[in-house]
């Protein structure tokens, strides 16, 4: 399996390659001829003639969304197909459009993974109906993701800003702090162990996601993305400083390798054998559903610091809507998307667990007042929003991200299973995704 | 044994005289004990490292269906809460049935008639068509039977697996994917089975038998489905044990053939809860994933338990000359 997702991959870079040779290096304004504006007027025109659009997308909360779409213009049925996760997602999405067959008029497209078809033109610009408008509307680090130059190519449908989750109940019971620097959270970590050697800090196998994301709040920017030309470099101060404390906790064995998303996991959170996780804001309800064993032990915490004092977040994971440009009825499929991710949807999937992008959402005191009674009633928002107003902006994915986190484990993720240091890891991550990178047709800088 | 010159034959016999004869007077003056330590293949040499093995090997094979049945009975908090090979307090196995069958708008039973549907039509009509090919190229004689020799031999050596991407793509443009064509027809075509009816064929029927049903005025079809079919029970039953196995745990096949949930089979269909909960927001539904997995395996057991005579007879045919 793992065999021939590669050989799939591979497949993709190859049509990347040759798209890029066909377009000539994108980029260039000459592409006005095909794209025409679309009104507001002709949208709903749309609406009214009604039709068909088909959603690849395995977001749980869609379905209330879709109903709630279709109740209000009867004419258009969406048909909302789970065409398998993540990855699994963008093998058959780019299986279907090499054939040319069966591309969905709407699919889901995480942000790293954005890139590679916009770069292919292979999603729509949204830019003439009408998206360049809302950028106002969107938390910086989502909006930064779909766009690229004048085009935007999806439309921010949730977001990640980080969050330290932890175990109150195990935090209490050691007498540890909430740590508000990494360097404290080392010394958590520590102390953590030694009074329980059976708990852990946190639970880390190698995580392309994590280490990313981590490196965008250390102020690293390992890649520069400029239409086909391409740096990746992972040796600035920021990178370092993120190897140097993440080094020490796998040399100390702080951290638990328990595989994430795993049945394992989950009960690890439930009794106390792992004690915190960094990740996105979209957390809690995997958190409700997932440990309800330790309903009320959790509470969430601002992200520790790289600089004591500092106020600096990152986004990790978080998903878009894109049209494929294969697509059909784009109008309709606009307006669904539209809907679903700027409109009346946004706050249907508030209400059943997503956490949005949408500005004007995350600022209100609705939101923010809400209780979690997961987290023994914490107004858990207000971290999840300040968050997400600081996060940096000018962060930048490959625009062959998908394959690059592929291959974190062959190299970076070494540094987990044997002695290999963390930033000897990552230096081979870098040769690796360099190389694939012009074997493609990219021109790479190291 | 080393031909008439050799010294076992020549030299003074050992034993006495009556046990030369290969007769019965040997056994009856054995005593009891001896003949018990005599090694034959029915009744082989016990041996403790052997013994001790084999039992490894059969609770290797064994934990993971036990841990399945234990798993399947607990909720999902008792999954996360208890050791793995035994009993939690609580006794959810119905419940998880019932939630099983309904979860998810009850899209589980129709992956399972799905998977009957592949099944039945795609492991039914791949042991159909080899049992005919294998027939006629064991009975008859005709140009080019050399060349389908190499392609069936060339066609067991390469996995289906590698054969999926370019399959998609042909079938892409036939229109087929997403549609249970495109799981079907692949499965109809079993080399592997081809081979084993041809050989069993060319074992199980004699010519004769044929030549006799021809004189007596039977046509070739009714030659076929009268004399041959029967004559051909194991071997069919264990081409279809095959294919059915196959077909039941096909995944990948249908993973890049198929996006719409309603057309997946178990396979896909279980991977896809198990997904669920690697995405945010998602349900993880570990508990039903296993109970799923449980009502799974339930039916190929069953298969090969009833039709598990006939595999076995199927299994020694053509070993012995008679």
């Amino acid at each position: 399996m793992p065999q021939n997702t590669r050989r799939l991959l591979r497949g993709i870079g190859l049509v990347c390659a040759l798209a890029l040779g066909a377009t000539a290096c994108g980029g260039s304004d000459d592409d006005g001829s095909g794209q025409k504006q679309v009104s507001s007027a002709d949208i709903d025109a749309a609406l009214k003639k009604g039709g068909k659009v088909k959603v690849w997308a395995w977001e749980p909360t869609l379905k209330k969304v879709v109903t709630d779409f279709e109740r209000e213009h009867p004419a258009v049925d969406v048909e909302l197909v789970n065409a398998g996760t993540n990855k699994d997602q963008y093998t058959a999405l780019q299986n279907a459009i090499s054939a040319k067959k069966g591309v969905p008029d709407v699919a889901q497209v995480e942000y790293y993974a954005l890139g590679q078809y916009a770069l292919t033109k292979s999603i729509t610009d949204l830019a003439p109906f009408g998206a360049d408008k809302l950028a106002k509307s969107y938390s910086p680090g989502p909006w930064n993701a779909v766009k690229s130059g004048d085009g935007v190519y999806a439309l921010p449908m949730d977001s990640g800003p980080m969050a330290l989750f932890y175990n109150k109940k195990v935090f209490d019971k050691h007498k540890i702090k909430v740590p508000t620097t990494w360097d404290e959270y080392l010394q958590a970590a520590r102390k953590l162990h030694k009074s329980d050697p059976k708990a852990y800090i946190t639970s880390d196998t190698g995580d392309a996601g994590l280490t990313t994301s981590l490196l965008w709040q250390a102020g690293s920017r390992p890649y520069k993305v400029d239409g086909t030309k391409v740096g990746i470099d992972f040796s600035d101060k920021g990178a370092r400083a993120y190897t140097e404390t993440w080094q020490k906790l796998i040399d100390e064995k702080l951290v638990a390798s328990i595989n994430p998303w795993t049945d394992e996991w989950y009960k690890a959170f439930g009794d106390g054998t792992i004690a915190t996780l960094p990740t996105g804001a979209w957390m809690p309800a995997n958190f409700a559903s997932g440990v309800k064993e330790a309903s009320g032990d959790w509470r969430a915490a601002p992200l520790p610091q790289w600089t004591a004092g500092a106020k600096v977040s990152a986004e990790n994971g978080g998903s878009s809507l894109a049209l494929p440009e294969l697509g059909k009825n784009k109008e309709l499929a606009y307006a669904f998307v539209e809907y679903a991710n700027s409109g009346k949807g946004v706050q249907t999937r508030i209400k059943e667990g997503a956490f949005p992008a949408t500005t004007k959402d995350l600022e209100s005191k609705a939101f923010q007042n809400t209780e979690f009674p997961y987290f023994g009633g914490q107004k858990a928002n207000k971290v999840f929003a300040e968050s997400a107003a600081n996060v940096a902006d000018d962060w930048k994915y490959l625009p062959y991200q998908v394959y690059a986190n592929s291959i974190f484990n062959d190299t970076a993720g070494k540094a987990y299973v044997s002695g290999t240091p963390l930033s000897k890891g990552l230096k081979s991550w870098q040769d690796a995704s360099v190389k694939y990178g012009s074997e493609q047709g990219f021109s790479v800088q190291k | 044994m080393n031909g008439p010159s050799s010294p076992v034959t020549t030299a003074p016999p050992t034993v006495p005289a009556p046990a030369r004869s290969p007769g019965a007077a040997p056994r009856l003056r054995t005593p009891r004990v001896r003949a018990s330590r005599r090694h034959t293949a029915g009744r082989p040499r016990r041996s403790v490292l052997l013994t001790v093995l084999t039992g490894l090997v059969l609770l290797y094979s064994l934990v993971p269906l036990l841990w399945l049945v234990i798993s399947a009975t607990k909720t999902q908090e008792g999954l996360a809460g208890s050791f793995g090979l035994w009993f939690s307090g609580d006794f959810a196995l119905w419940d998880n049935i019932s939630t099983t069958f309904t979860y998810d708008d009850g899209v589980f039973t129709r992956w399972f008639l799905n998977t009957l549907l592949y099944v039945v039509v795609g492991a039914g009509g791949a042991t159909f068509l080899a049992v005919l090919g294998g027939y006629a190229l064991a009975k008859f004689a005709f140009p080019g039977k050399r060349a389908v020799f190499a392609v069936v031999i060339g066609a067991v050596a390469v996995p289906g697996t590698a054969l999926a991407v370019p399959t998609f793509l042909m079938f892409s443009k036939m229109g087929l994917t997403d549609t249970p064509w495109a799981v079907l027809i692949p499965s109809l075509i079993s080399p592997f089975g081809l081979y084993l009816m041809w050989v069993f064929a060319t074992e199980a029927i004699p010519t004769e038998l044929m030549e006799a049903a021809r004189i007596d005025g039977a046509s070739e079809v009714r030659t076929f489905f009268q004399v041959a079919l029967p004559l051909l029970a194991p071997g069919t039953v264990t081409v279809l044990l095959f294919t059915m196995v196959a077909t039941w745990n096909n995944y990948f096949l249908p993973l890049i053939m198929l996006k719409d949930p309603d057309w997946y089979p178990l396979t896909l269909g279980l991977d896809s809860w198990n997904a669920q909960a690697a995405t945010a927001g998602g349900d993880p539904v570990f508990h039903l994933v296993i109970t799923g997995s449980l009502i799974t395996v339930v039916p190929l057991i069953a298969a090969f338990l009833l039709l598990q005579k006939y595999w076995q007879s199927g299994l020694a045919a053509g070993s012995v000359k008679e």
